[in-house]
């Protein structure tokens, strides 16, 4: 562990006056997963934090983003940046899911479309009626991942799900000052006529469950769908497509369904909520993880751990064969001991394909919904949660 | 912290588009409190993995002072260790088709200036970094330009002209 890091973390919050949700508080875990329970996150808020995928508290409303560890010394000594301004792409995503078809695939469909450089100098507002009808959970992972495709913020409108899901966490305006915060986040949703300087429209019932096949996040397939071949591609993304496929050992032209994992994550800041871990046992329930497969469950914080066991999923997942673990990060990016080995692949929930991301320097990452990690978990392959799986022993 | 006008000296080519922070440096590096030693863990899973192609290997870019790579390069994580990696390697400034905004950002606040050209004499620069080693440039920040062709012809650029630096030509 990073005992020096820890301890210097402690001393200067303690001689600072920070307080800090330090190891062993009930508060602890993943900061954009504590920062919402907390309701620390809050509409009109402009959050910068020393991670990127900062851009998550933005489905709340929020102007958030990633910095650098100078940047922070900067903030915290001035409470200033220095930064160019975002332009906005609206994104608006119309009609319904189709069922087993989550935000995170909305969001790696997102990444595909518009590149995974397409929103350098973007932030990304989501709208249309499948975002508004999103739980916060779900806006968080949309927004969580905005980085993924360039765009440094992420952004939903405040709207009654927003205060519904912050009214009387810790950190949440009480009493009056309640209803006076309220009325003022009302006022910073953007207007129907706002001008925006990119438009871009999805329809959500186009949408399938998808699974990352390369070494970006915007290389993804539906489920349906093959890897692609450099052949069948655009001269300038040849070089890159065959990089990938010779990382990942493809040869293209393949399905992505049917492709064996060793390792089965399901946790991070993008999908380690309560909701996804509800979403997982609700397909591990009455299974058996593959015999081939390790696989484990985190959850994003203390909070979530604890929910989730009041209604008795670590049950559920560990009668599965899944690893029931502590709150963190994790296998997203191998900071601790949870690390793939050699070339193993690996189905997560988590946010980055990068080469060597998992901890191992040859490691394969198919990233996916936490459905579709516990899918894969019990099939010992990719498959389509959808369709793929028999009825359950629990449901015979 | 100094005023940097310009950076004088030779270049180091790393091709490839959408190169993360992860590559540059791996997570298990982010544990220690200061940046101190990261210069020699650049790229150290590629390096491994390329078991000594890599560019940052090749002896003839041992004292490159100004990388040059192509798309989105930086992407991923907020890590600052990714490009105090890259200035502790010896490099003083980047230049390239595009940058992560976080790196950039991360970038500029240490002093490692990151200038934007285009795809076309990205290439070009890196053709001719690998063909002639040697070729010394100047990154002149305050005229925007950077290094391109020994012949100083213009780039199609208006950002990308540049020339080599030699003691002969007056731009030192």
């Amino acid at each position: 562990m990073a005992e020096e890091m820890l301890a210097a973390l402690e001393r200067n919050c303690t001689e600072f006056g920070i307080p800090l949700h330090a190891l062993g508080s009930d508060r602890q875990g993943i900061v954009h997963v504590i920062g919402p329970e907390l309701g620390l996150t809050q509409p009109g808020l402009t959050i910068a934090c020393g991670d990127s995928h900062t851009s998550t508290h933005g489905a709340f409303g929020a102007i958030a983003f990633g910095i650098g560890t100078s940047q922070v010394r900067d903030v915290l000594a001035s409470q200033c940046l220095a930064l160019d301004p975002l332009k906005v792409r609206r994104i608006d995503v119309d009609g319904a899911l189709g069922r087993g078809v989550t935000a995170k695939d909305v969001i790696l469909e997102i990444i595909r479309r518009l590149g995974v450089n397409g929103g350098a100098g973007f932030a990304y507002e989501y709208g249309g009626s499948a975002v508004e009808a999103m739980s916060m959970e779900e806006r968080m992972t949309l927004c969580n991942m905005s980085i993924e495709g360039a765009a440094r913020a992420g952004y939903v409108n405040p709207d009654e799900t927003t205060y519904a899901y912050l009214k009387g966490r810790p950190f949440a305006p009480k009493g009056d000052a309640w209803d006076e915060a309220v009325e003022g986040w009302h006022s910073l949703a953007s207007d129907a006529g706002a001008a925006y300087d990119d438009r871009v429209r999805l329809d959500a019932p186009d949408i399938e469950p998808n699974v990352t096949w390369g070494i970006n996040p915007g290389q993804s397939v539906p489920v349906s769908g093959r890897v692609p071949r450099p052949a069948d591609l655009p001269d300038a993304e040849r070089a890159s497509v065959a990089e990938a496929l010779d990382y990942m050992g493809f040869s293209g032209g393949e399905t992505i369904a049917g492709t064996r994992i060793d390792v089965a994550f399901i946790g991070s800041c993008t999908n380690g909520r309560l909701s996804d871990l509800r979403a997982a046992a609700e397909v591990a329930r009455g299974r058996r993880v593959a015999p081939h497969v390790k696989a484990l469950v985190v959850p994003g914080s203390v909070a979530v751990k604890a929910a989730a066991e009041r209604e008795g999923l670590d049950e559920v997942f560990r009668a599965a064969g899944f690893e029931w673990r502590s709150a963190g990060c994790s296998m997203c990016l191998a900071m601790n001991p949870d690390r793939l080995e050699g070339r193993q692949v690996c189905a997560s929930s988590s946010n980055r394909n990068f080469k060597g991301r998992q901890g191992s320097p040859n490691g394969r990452t198919l990233l996916m919904s936490p459905a579709m990690v516990a899918a894969a978990a019990i099939a010992g392959e990719v498959v389509d949660v959808r369709t793929a799986l028999g009825p359950s022993e629990a449901s015979r | 912290m100094s005023r940097i006008d310009r950076i004088r000296g030779t270049a180091l080519p790393l091709r490839g588009d959408d190169v993360d922070t992860d590559r540059i440096i791996p997570a298990r590096y982010l544990k220690a409190v200061t940046f101190e030693g990261l210069g020699d863990h650049a790229f150290e899973d590629d390096r491994i993995a390329l078991a000594g192609a890599h560019p940052f290997d090749d002896s003839r870019f041992a004292s490159a002072s100004i990388l040059v790579v192509n798309r989105n390069f930086g992407c991923g994580s907020s890590r600052e260790h990714a490009p105090q990696a890259l200035y502790r390697r010896g490099l003083r400034a980047v230049v390239g088709e595009g940058f992560s905004e976080i790196f950039f950002g991360n970038s500029v606040a240490l002093g490692l200036p990151c200038l934007r050209v285009s795809r076309e004499d990205a290439i070009a620069l890196q053709d001719l970094a690998e063909r002639e080693p040697g070729t010394e440039f100047v990154v002149d920040l305050e005229a925007g330009r950077v290094p391109r062709e020994p012949s100083g012809s213009p780039a199609s650029s208006p950002s990308g002209r540049a020339r080599p630096s030699s003691p002969a030509d007056g731009t030192a």
